[in-house]
């Protein structure tokens, strides 16, 4: 990340206003430079801690546990002997992060190009002011829009699929029960990341140079020739890091989807049908019933999903900051 | 050209712009065939199998679509209609992001209205089961209004104090490498689900120092989900102060903490606000990392430090999962509650900066 320019000279005049006015003012630079430096350390150690909490206070479940952590499907670590793994946890939480991606991406990148190059500038303002109100609804809401809104919507689409598609494994559906799925959920994930993904979107292509922009209209493209060659390029570092910036948020995503799946443990590739369940969605589910041992294993999956999000947020940050200094906080 | 009549000029200006630009589709063009391909669907709905609204406005679109290229395809050439085609599919993305937000609004609001009165906004759930009617939310505003208001007071000024680090101190210092881990793992920082902060808080606080579930815990969980989010915003705001107004205080021998305090802090106020208050407005409506360090309760408790405190995303998510009507219905009462206040929050914000020409570019 390329750092802001500091005046040339500045420095030089603090310290010879230090030198003549004496140790007072060195003392209040050195206590204002203690504090902030003090608040960036505060982040880092506590980015630190978080790491060693979770593996500390995950220990217990694992020595516990009698089964693979890793490809078991049940969740009973309260049971006598403790038997739990997190096999239908990553498939809950990679499908339903798998069908909100495949859904918001495209989606958040055409609404970015819009608000960017096809919007004039009044509209633009309104159409970012609006997208950035949907970031500002909060979770919990959308679990219930999901569920009460939603779902009887989706039943029709679900039906659908079912019923033209339903050669294909993944939408077929046996029950006939078409709420509290793995398909709703991503859906409703998916309108939840689409802020994610157009704002940084957004903050990418507004910064294509415009003689870019200009060369290729010069040349006789269409604009959609032109997006395609003079934004598309300069932009690809930008969009893959929103989109695995979106990635992150719906992989941690936690009441929506809670509210929105049946919780259970098994792995059903039938998208359509009720069931499935995710790390943060099963924290949230577990967490008043769970025992001693539940809750370090509630704790283990945590830290799973801790590492997961963190290597999507890392990657996602190096490529970008290759780039430029774009960032998505804001 | 003034010999011509008005019919000829048309002619002559229309053969030299088809031989210099080529074929183009006439301006009524695109409603023309938006008319047509909704008058077909709403044919093909009554006589086809083709039903509902949806489908019908599906069906619609396609054939809007299907019409647009065709035609687009034998008059203008390819790359045409592939352009036509890819600007369709770009305003049709806008129409898809803003459905769901006037779902989502619309839901809240008819569900919500009628469940809020004076009663529901001062009175708590305190001996009222989940199936009797009754019972308000004013224990919960209570808790959010502390719990936010605490982590307010913690994480703004902790997150100002680091981007002044960032902006001000680390470049001319020696640690370039201390500033550039802090400012690469607090854009990491905002990536940690909310959950994950909960279980932080709970396995460091609760278990390791002891502390009791209550509505400080919750604080300090909102408190780190904040932080990154003031630190990006104070940041940019800083940068965007003109270095001028720097240097005129250093020419005067003001020491660099004072310069920052009177001189740069004051000059990015309304951003730091806005940044702040947006803030602000994302960690109230967070449920996940409350759940596991306020716990439930039903009564006034308007102590944040002893003992459990409701907050309004708590008792949502409370009453919302009790699943009867009545506490269903308070459930949709308190996320109008809840919405009015994110959205109030946010509106003002945007206001502030909107106002004081600062603008986060």
């Amino acid at each position: 990340m390329s750092t802001t320019v500091e005046p040339p000279g500045a420095p030089a005049p603090a310290t010879a206003a230090a030198g003549i006015k004496g140790a007072a003012v060195r003392r209040g630079d050195r206590v204002f430079l203690g504090l902030s430096r003090g608040s960036g350390i505060v982040i880092l150690v506590t980015m630190a801690a978080i790491a060693v909490f979770l593996v500390w206070k995950a220990i217990p479940s694992l020595q516990a546990n009698t089964a693979n952590f890793f490809t078991t499907s049940e969740w009973s670590p309260d049971a006598n002997p403790a038997f739990f793994g997190i096999a239908a946890l990553t498939f809950g939480t990679l499908m339903t992060a798998l069908i909100a991606m495949l859904l918001a991406v495209p989606v958040g990148i055409g609404i970015a190009l819009f608000i960017a190059h096809y919007a004039s500038r009044r509209l633009a303002t309104v159409l970012g002011f609006i997208t950035d109100l949907l970031a500002a609804v909060p979770s919990i809401i959308f679990g219930m829009w999901g569920i009460e809104f939603l779902t009887p919507h989706l039943t029709g689409l679900g039906e659908w699929l079912t019923t033209y598609l339903g050669f294909i494994p993944l939408f077929k559906n046996d029950l006939g029960i078409y709420s509290r799925s793995i398909m709703n959920a991503g859906i409703v994930l998916a309108i939840m990341v689409l802020p994610t993904i157009s704002a940084i979107s957004r903050e990418v292509f507004v910064q294509t140079p415009r003689a870019h922009i200009e060369a290729s209209l010069a040349l006789g493209a269409t604009r959609w020739e032109m997006v395609r060659m003079a934004i598309f390029p300069f932009a690809r570092p930008g969009m893959i890091s929103a989109s695995m910036l979106g990635l992150g948020r719906a992989l941690g995503e936690t009441i929506a989807v809670a509210l929105m799946l049946s919780a259970t443990y098994d792995i059903n590739w039938h998208i359509t049908e009720p069931g499935g369940i995710t790390f943060a969605a099963n924290i949230a589910l577990k967490w008043n019933e769970a025992g001693t041992i539940g809750l370090s294993a509630l704790i283990a999956s945590g830290l799973v999903l801790f590492v997961i999000t963190l290597a999507v947020n890392m990657s996602a940050r190096i490529i970008i900051a290759r780039r430029s200094d774009f960032s998505g906080a804001n | 050209m003034s010999g011509l009549t008005r019919t000829e000029r048309d002619e002559s200006e229309a053969l030299l712009h088809s031989a210099l630009a080529g074929g183009k589709l006439p301006r009524w063009a695109v409603p023309a065939v938006a008319v047509g391909a909704l008058l077909v669907a709403m044919l093909l709905n009554v006589t086809t199998s083709v039903d509902g609204v949806a489908g019908t406005l599906i069906v619609a679109v396609l054939l809007f679509l299907v019409g647009q290229t065709a035609w687009s395809f034998t008059v203008e050439g390819r790359r045409h209609a592939v352009d036509r085609l890819a600007t369709t599919g770009i305003y049709a993305t806008f129409l898809i992001a803003l459905a769901p937000l006037v779902a989502v609004l619309a839901t809240v609001i008819v569900r919500g209205i009628g469940v809020i009165s004076a009663e529901f906004l001062t009175t708590s759930m305190r001996n009222i089961s989940p199936r009797s009617e009754g019972g308000g939310v004013y224990h919960a505003l209570i808790g959010t209004l502390e719990q936010v208001g605490i982590a307010a007071l913690i994480g703004i000024p902790l997150g100002i104090l680091t981007a002044i680090y960032l902006v001000e101190y680390a470049p001319s210092s020696k640690t370039r490498r201390l500033s550039r881990s802090i400012s690469f793992f607090v854009d990491v920082m905002t990536g940690v689900p909310s959950v994950v902060v909960g279980l932080f808080v709970y396995t460091a606080f609760i278990l390791t120092l002891g502390m009791q579930r209550s509505g400080f815990a919750g604080s300090i969980a909102l408190t780190i989900l904040m932080l990154p989010v003031v630190v990006r915003s104070t940041e940019e705001m800083l940068r965007i102060v003109p270095r001028e107004l720097r240097e005129a205080s250093y020419a005067l021998g003001i020491p660099k903490w004072r310069t920052i305090l009177k001189i740069v802090l004051p000059t990015a106020t309304a951003g730091i606000i806005t940044g702040s208050m947006l803030a602000v407005a994302r960690v109230a409506g967070e449920t996940a990392p409350l759940l596991l360090t306020t716990f439930l309760s039903q009564s006034i408790n308007a102590n944040p430090f002893k003992g459990p405190q409701a907050a309004l995303p708590t008792f949502i998510w409370d009453q919302f999962t009790s699943a009867t009507d009545a506490s269903v219905n308070r459930a949709w009462g308190a996320a109008l509650v809840l919405i009015v206040l994110v959205m109030v929050l946010y509106l003002a914000a945007k206001i502030i900066s909107r106002f004081t020409g600062v603008k986060n570019s």
